[in-house]
């Protein structure tokens, strides 16, 4: 007994010791992302005026206000912008695989981002008048509406065919709906070919519009979606196990999924409005605690969206840096640096085991 | 202790009927062996028991239906044919799991239901699995693990679906030695599917065969284990052994040996 015990605690400062580094990753990016940046003042000075803006800190930090400015106004809205996305996705990632029980799905399995790229595209290309006097903007607004309306036109299809009961019937109807909202998109694309250009960056992804007012839009879809996914942190450990032994422990399984599945679209949808299709993220994060850290949900979750957040905040800075002061979009630069990182982190467990 | 029966239980996939209005009641503490050849419907039964596939008639726990799914979780626990064993969970997170019905929807486990998979882990020697990923264990170590599953439940009535199929000879024994002990230490109520007649024969008070769905011939093991009955579901040749003790064995025969 006594070992078992001290297994147990070891393990339990194991989780410490993830949780404290998961921090200082978040802290550390956000950090980072404020300091550099192509105009401004000097990166060490950064900290600095952060310590001074504390009540009863008093700094002389060197930095001007109207380099104050673009730190707190132009930087900090791009930096936690792409820390919500990029938890978002990753959150939203893991939970997907959860429900779907296959490490290789992402958050747009059912059709969030084909959605939300079509009614992108209908609003640029088609009704780009009709939102001129709305009072938010009208592209992420109708690619949200868009994003939800495509999850749930698939939902409805898997459970007309009994899709409630396998995950296989979902993902095929998903499949049958992303396919068939891209083949509009195109075909609208086609009869619109001057707009493709702008339609193309928004498909690419990026978070260098951010303003606060972007932040303040999506951070309570983002709460909402994220709370409500920690609260099914234990039933998607269930489903670990597989739907039939899952229900037989006393899970309402398809209650379960369509609740995680809500959810974590309701977030993925918000994320996707305000900084287009980020792909990679949803997929690689997740995957990439699994290997660090394990695969208990109850860990996963809060590791994916801290590293997630991470992750994002980090490739942006390249992305803002290196051709400034032009920009690459984000989407190109996740996978650019992710996909290397991943693979390292692969082959050095493989070699581990 | 509790007892279950099954009163004229149906069930169909599509038009095809599985489990042809079986009834068969199992006293508190009682085990009863579900024998017959593949597809005769005795995993169907099990699943139709624990909920996974609807039924007509009806499945009642000492005396009352399985309403609620928590209730049914609580008083039935299940060993499938092929558990998923995920390969990096611990031992002692999977048999954690088997704790789920009794924490609320929104609540996580709670102190009393840790402690009993730990003693669970204990009392089945598996203690030194608690911190192992499931994937680093054996055959033998799974199946036990998956058993001590079922009673972190602690549920009465033990429903376990070839529970042996996928072990050599030793942990075969090894694994019907610890539900035979757990039926006689705790009181459990078990059911079990199996493949082999003579392993069936010796665990089991009672056996049912089922042939198409439908129970073809119950009783002790002397009663249904004869060549005749055999020869009639099984369509095979076999010798039956009546040992001293009572055992039954029951041996196949090669066609040239027996002409």
């Amino acid at each position: 007994m006594g070992a078992e015990q001290h297994d147990v605690a070891r393990s339990r400062v194991r989780a410490v010791g993830w949780w404290l580094a998961a921090l200082a990753v978040v802290v550390l990016a956000v950090l980072l992302g404020a300091m550099i940046g192509p105009a401004g003042p000097s990166a060490w000075r950064v900290p600095l005026a952060f310590l001074d803006r504390i009540p009863g800190l008093d700094i002389d930090s060197g930095v001007s206000d109207a380099e104050w400015s673009l730190i707190w106004n132009i930087r900090m809205p791009r930096v936690l912008l792409a820390g919500i996305v990029g938890a978002m996705l990753s959150v939203g990632g893991a939970a997907y695989q959860g429900v779907f029980r296959n490490p290789l799905v992402d958050p747009y399995l059912l059709g969030a981002a084909a959605g939300a790229g079509l009614g992108a595209t209908l609003m640029i290309a088609v009704w780009g008048d009709a939102g001129a006097d709305w009072p938010i903007a009208p592209v992420p607004l109708v690619s949200f509406v868009f994003a939800l309306l495509t999850v749930a036109a698939t939902y409805l299809v898997g459970a007309s065919f009994g899709g409630l009961r396998s995950t296989t019937t979902l993902v095929l109807a998903g499949v049958a709906m992303v396919s068939l909202t891209t083949a509009i998109q195109t075909f609208v694309l086609q009869r619109n070919s001057e707009v493709v250009r702008e339609v193309y960056n928004w498909i690419l992804g990026r978070v260098s519009t951010a303003a606060w007012s972007d932040v303040r839009l999506v951070t309570p879809y983002v709460v909402v979606s994220c709370a409500v996914l920690f609260l099914h942190r234990r039933h998607l450990d269930m489903l670990r196990v597989g739907d039939d032994e899952a229900a037989t422990l006393g899970l309402p399984v398809a209650r379960v999924r369509l609740v995680v599945v809500a959810a974590a679209t309701l977030g993925t949808a918000a994320v996707v409005a305000v900084s287009g299709l980020i792909g990679f993220v949803g997929l690689i994060v997740p995957h990439a605690v699994r290997l660090m850290a394990g695969s208990g949900y109850r860990r996963l979750l809060p590791l994916t969206t801290a590293f997630g957040a991470a992750f994002l905040i980090l490739v942006d800075i390249p992305g803002r840096t290196l051709t400034a002061p032009a920009e690459l979009p984000i989407g190109v630069v996740t996978a650019f640096f992710g996909a290397p990182f991943f693979i390292i982190l692969l082959r050095t467990r493989e070699i581990a085991r | 202790m509790s007892s279950i029966e099954f009163a004229s239980v149906t069930v169909r996939y599509g038009r095809r009927t599985v489990v042809r209005e079986l009834s068969a009641l199992v006293e508190p503490g009682g085990w009863l062996g579900l024998i017959g050849p593949n597809g005769a419907g005795k995993s169907t039964l099990l699943r139709a028991a624990v909920g996974l596939v609807d039924h007509d008639g009806e499945i009642l726990v000492d005396g009352a239906p399985l309403d609620k799914r928590s209730r049914r979780a609580a008083l039935l626990a299940y060993v499938p044919q092929s558990p998923v064993m995920p390969h990096d969970m611990t031992g002692y997170d999977y048999v954690l799991l088997g704790r789920s019905p009794f924490v609320r929807y929104f609540a996580t486990e709670s102190r009393h239901d840790r402690s009993v998979a730990m003693s669970v882990l204990d009392r089945l020697d598996l203690a030194e699995f608690a911190e192992r990923p499931l994937g680093t264990l054996s055959g033998g170590e799974q199946q036990r693990l998956v058993i001590a599953r079922a009673l972190a439940t602690e549920a009465p009535i033990l429903l376990l679906d070839e529970p042996t199929s996928a072990l050599d000879i030793g942990h075969q024994q090894q694994a019907l030695e610890l539900v035979a002990r757990l039926r006689r230490d705790e009181g459990l109520t078990v059911i079990s599917a199996m493949h082999d007649l003579t392993l069936a024969g010796m665990y089991a008070d009672n056996l049912v065969l089922l042939h198409e769905g439908s129970a073809v011939a119950s009783g002790t093991a002397a009663q249904v284990l004869s060549p005749e009955t055999l020869a009639e579901f099984y369509g095979v040749r076999v010798t039956v052994h009546h040992e001293a003790d009572g055992t039954v064995v029951v041996i196949p025969r090669r066609e040239s040996l027996t002409g």
